[in-house]
């Protein structure tokens, strides 16, 4: 570990090109990756404008996008799904504040592979641009969803979108899947090779440990989601039939014999439930440390909080079938996905039970960046405790594919994942930009955000209830629908307010960049290592030393210390060494 | 801003349970036999996440209130944590999640472990984009051989599932748009897809299922109310997934013997 600097870190760069575009320093490729999460997360949040929009006034003719048409209205879905997923939830917390953050935190000068590190970020660029061209070839986007469910994903006569606009769906996917996996690779020998003196595992910040086990699940889900992807467009392009059976579309036999459209299922949920995972578990890591931090207090279990995280991650790979229950899947496969979905709310309710341990006989500072972590936990739990019904398969009877699922995953891996997104920012930016960001926007964001989202998708789990179905562009062709249109109509009120608001965010963020008061080195009197560093840290991260690490990352007030936290890299003795 | 936060964690909180006890949106009437078996699991599993969403959130809105700074001198205590209490609240939600889980066992069980039972009502149900189709054996109590070459999903009914009228068992399948069935009888389904996959919901009877292409997948219900009850497409299917909606019409076995016998009377 402690010889690593030497082969890995590299000279400054000169010139803007090596220095801004090309560059190898992480800082700047994790800047790279939160500029391109902030861009497709607009892109996704005007989609999901123009679907609420679209829903309740169908015939709506709206400013340059004109009449929506039901497929146009699947298009927007489908694009909508895949960037928020791809682009936004997993790219900014771990290719974003991961790679900032994580050599930073145990004190590397960089990561493992910086080339490598490069590579992946403008791979996953690439994978971006050819997903937005599906956009503007003939057709459009696809209107499969982001599921892509074979065989309307894998044949161009089954709808418009389904011709070129597929291939450049799943090829983005593809691409998106390669950048992964090298950062993956990258994220892991990082954390496993480059930790500096006196940083063990156990002494590891929780966020270091999020993305860690995240880039472990990233490593084994994506490959098979790259496989898988490839698969189908085979059978979209080469004529075979992986997934298709012998089918026959408006009245035309296609040329494709013996496939399983369940075979891609289990390989896309495979990937898709370790996914969430990949999206959420940044965020509480992020939570931790901020609770922590924010409280003035030890997080509360820490060992049992790394556990938690080492058994979602784990159980995450064995509970895919919970989104087949009503697939034809065979039923006994059902309910032992089922007892191990339920297993997976254990550590995820000892997560929860240790963030309110952490609040408990804290000194809680109510800084931006600790709202959004309580808003974490609050989205969390709401987010979480639809996840026993829709585990049940006996309950996803009534309740699979209707706007329940829809409201359940957006408030956990939607917005707690962006809550987690948006404290690490308020958080992290005065350290990345060397500017405090305002307060009053802050809060004013963190207020209409909350209760935003919560008066969005709360009410779905109430449409879901009643039996709405998802991905219905329009209401007017199924009776039992009528009456809810009303808390639809609620609800894309709700959706124009809270997308409004993100504004304020933009604002706040760019005049933080550019104008925002001069931050100090450590303004949250926060532990782990980034805070020891100038701000915004030198391109070797500690400028020419490599720190020492002598405790935990969470000694807030301990009894008998000069101040009430105590940093990783004082010498001073902890009265509890161990953690 | 403690006290802000306390406020509008509990109004979050107390508004979405107000309106989930008030529930002026519930599950659709139950008119088919498992409906109360699935009602009852749902209501149970309802009522404990309920009661533990209000006791989280409310703890979470007191903590970060009761614990917010003061400025005071003296610092946060300084705890790592508690095995005990760990060790507590792991088995305590062990306990909670396996529970509810092996209680709606049985239910699942009787709905998709066991085949129809004798004298139940054989019915094909056909998706493709974008509308079901409903087969019935005819007196033979045999579905004829259907081919793929046959389909012309522009002529609807028997054309549209590619009926193969040279086979003899063929002659007497009626094939409808709308779905009858007699109330409390079994109805034994087979359910197929020909293009992409479908899902067969029918929000009053509690059933939903995919049609997957290639599979033919068999299921069952047992209708218990006379009415008629909307089938939504539940697997989007492609542009007009919204609008690929059919009827269930349940009648007393009498009229169910007279429509079937109108419908092959039509036929000949």
């Amino acid at each position: 570990m402690a010889t690593s600097e030497i082969v890995h870190a590299h000279a400054a760069p000169q010139g803007f090109i090596r220095k801004y575009i090309f560059s190898l320093d992480h800082k700047v490729i994790g800047i790279q990756y939160f500029f391109l999460a902030l861009t497709a997360v607009w892109v996704g949040m005007i989609l999901s404008l123009l679907m609420r929009i679209h829903m309740i006034w169908p015939d709506a003719n709206l400013p340059f996008v004109g009449h929506i048409q039901p497929e146009t209205y699947l298009s927007i879905l489908t694009m909508h799904g895949t960037i928020m997923v791809f682009f936004v939830l997993t790219t900014a917390p771990q290719g974003g504040f991961g790679n900032y953050f994580l050599p930073i935190q145990i004190g590397a000068p960089d990561m493992a592979f910086p080339v490598l590190n490069m590579l992946s970020f403008w791979t996953t660029f690439v994978a971006f641009v050819v997903i937005l061209a599906a956009f503007f070839v003939t057709g459009g986007a696809p209107l499969h969803g982001w599921t892509g469910y074979p065989p309307l994903s894998a044949m161009q006569s089954t709808g418009p979108g389904e011709g070129l606009g597929a291939d450049l769906w799943i090829t983005s996917i593809a691409i998106f899947c390669a950048a992964s996996l090298m950062g993956a690779l990258n994220f892991i020998t990082t954390t496993l090779d480059l930790r500096a003196k006196g940083m063990s595992m156990f002494r590891m910040p929780l966020t270091v440990w999020s993305w860690f086990i995240t880039a472990i699940l990233g490593l084994l889900a994506f490959g098979v989601l790259l496989s898988a992807g490839i698969l189908l467009l085979m059978d979209r392009n080469l004529g075979t039939s992986f997934y298709v059976p012998l089918v026959v579309v408006n009245g035309q036999i296609m040329g494709h014999k013996g496939g399983s459209p369940l075979l891609w299922q289990h390989l896309f949920w495979f990937f898709g439930h370790p996914e969430v995972y990949i999206a959420i578990l940044p965020g509480m890591g992020v939570a931790s440390q901020l609770l922590s931090t924010f409280s003035r207090k030890p997080i509360f279990g820490y060992k049992a909080m790394v556990y938690a995280m080492l058994a979602i991650g784990f159980l995450g790979f064995m509970v895919w079938g919970h989104h087949m229950f009503m697939s034809g899947m065979s039923p006994y496969s059902a309910f032992a996905f089922s007892i191990l979905t339920m297993g997976i709310g254990v550590p995820s309710a000892i997560k929860t039970f240790n963030w309110l341990g952490t609040i408990w006989g804290g000194r809680v500072r109510f800084h931006s960046p600790m709202l959004f972590a309580v808003g974490f936990v609050s989205l969390f739990v709401s987010g979480g405790l639809s996840g026993p019904f829709l585990a049940q398969p006996t309950l996803d009877i009534p309740l699979h594919d209707t706007a329940f699922v829809v409201g359940h995953f957006h408030l956990i891996m939607g917005v707690a994942a962006i809550f987690g997104i948006f404290a690490a920012t308020y958080y992290w930016v005065p350290k990345m930009f060397g500017r405090m960001m305002n307060e009053t926007l802050g809060r004013i964001h963190f207020w209409f955000t909350l209760i935003g989202t919560y008066a969005i998708f709360m009410p779905m789990h109430y449409l879901g209830m009643a039996g709405q179905p998802r991905r219905y562009s329009q209401f007017t062709e199924v009776a039992y629908l009528q009456h809810l249109i009303p808390l639809n109509r609620f609800i894309t009120y709700c959706a124009i307010i809270t997308i409004a608001a993100q504004l304020v965010f933009v604002i706040n963020l760019f005049w933080t960049i550019f104008k925002g008061p001069k931050a100090s080195d450590n303004p949250w009197e926060a532990t782990t290592l980034e805070w020891t560093t100038a701000t915004p840290p030198p391109h070797d991260n500690f400028g020419g030393h490599t720190p020492v690490v002598h405790n935990g990352p969470y000694e807030y007030g301990v009894p008998g210390a000069a101040r009430d936290y105590i940093m990783q890299n004082e010498p001073a003795t902890s009265p509890n060494p161990a953690h | 801003m403690g006290l802000a936060l306390l406020a509008v964690i509990w109004l979050i909180t107390f508004v979405s349970t107000y309106f989930f006890i008030w529930h002026p949106w519930w599950l659709p009437t139950a008119a088919s036999a498992a409906a109360a078996g699935i009602d009852r699991q749902f209501t149970f599993t309802y009522i404990v996440m309920g009661v533990v969403f209000v006791l989280a959130q409310c703890s979470l809105g007191l903590f970060v209130w009761k614990y917010r700074d003061r400025g005071s001198a003296t610092p946060a205590s300084y705890s790592h944590g508690n095995t005990t209490m760990e060790i507590a609240w792991t088995i305590l939600t062990a306990v909670l999640f396996v529970g509810l889980n092996l209680m709606g066992r049985p239910i699942w069980a009787a709905e998709r472990f066991q085949p129809a039972g004798d004298g139940a009502l054989p019915v094909e149900v056909t998706g493709m984009q974008f509308a079901w189709y409903f087969r019935y054996a005819g007196p033979d109590g045999k579905f004829g051989l259907t081919n793929p070459k046959l389909m012309d999903p522009s002529a609807g009914s028997e054309a549209a599932i590619g009926l193969d009228t040279s086979d003899p068992a063929a002659k007497d399948d009626v094939v409808t748009g709308t779905m009858v069935l007699p109330v409390n009888r079994q109805v034994d389904l087979t359910l197929r897809a020909v293009d992409v996959i479908h899902s067969f919901f029918v929000p009053n009877m509690r059933f939903k299922q995919d049609a997957v292409p290639g599979l033919a997948i068999k299921m069952h219900f047992t209708p218990t109310q006379i009415g008629d009850y909307e089938i939504a497409c539940a697997e989007l299917c492609g542009l007009g997934h919204y609008k690929m909606h059919g009827m269930v019409k349940v009648v007393s076995p009498e009229d169910f013997d007279k429509w079937l016998a109108a419908r092959e009377a039509e036929k000949q």
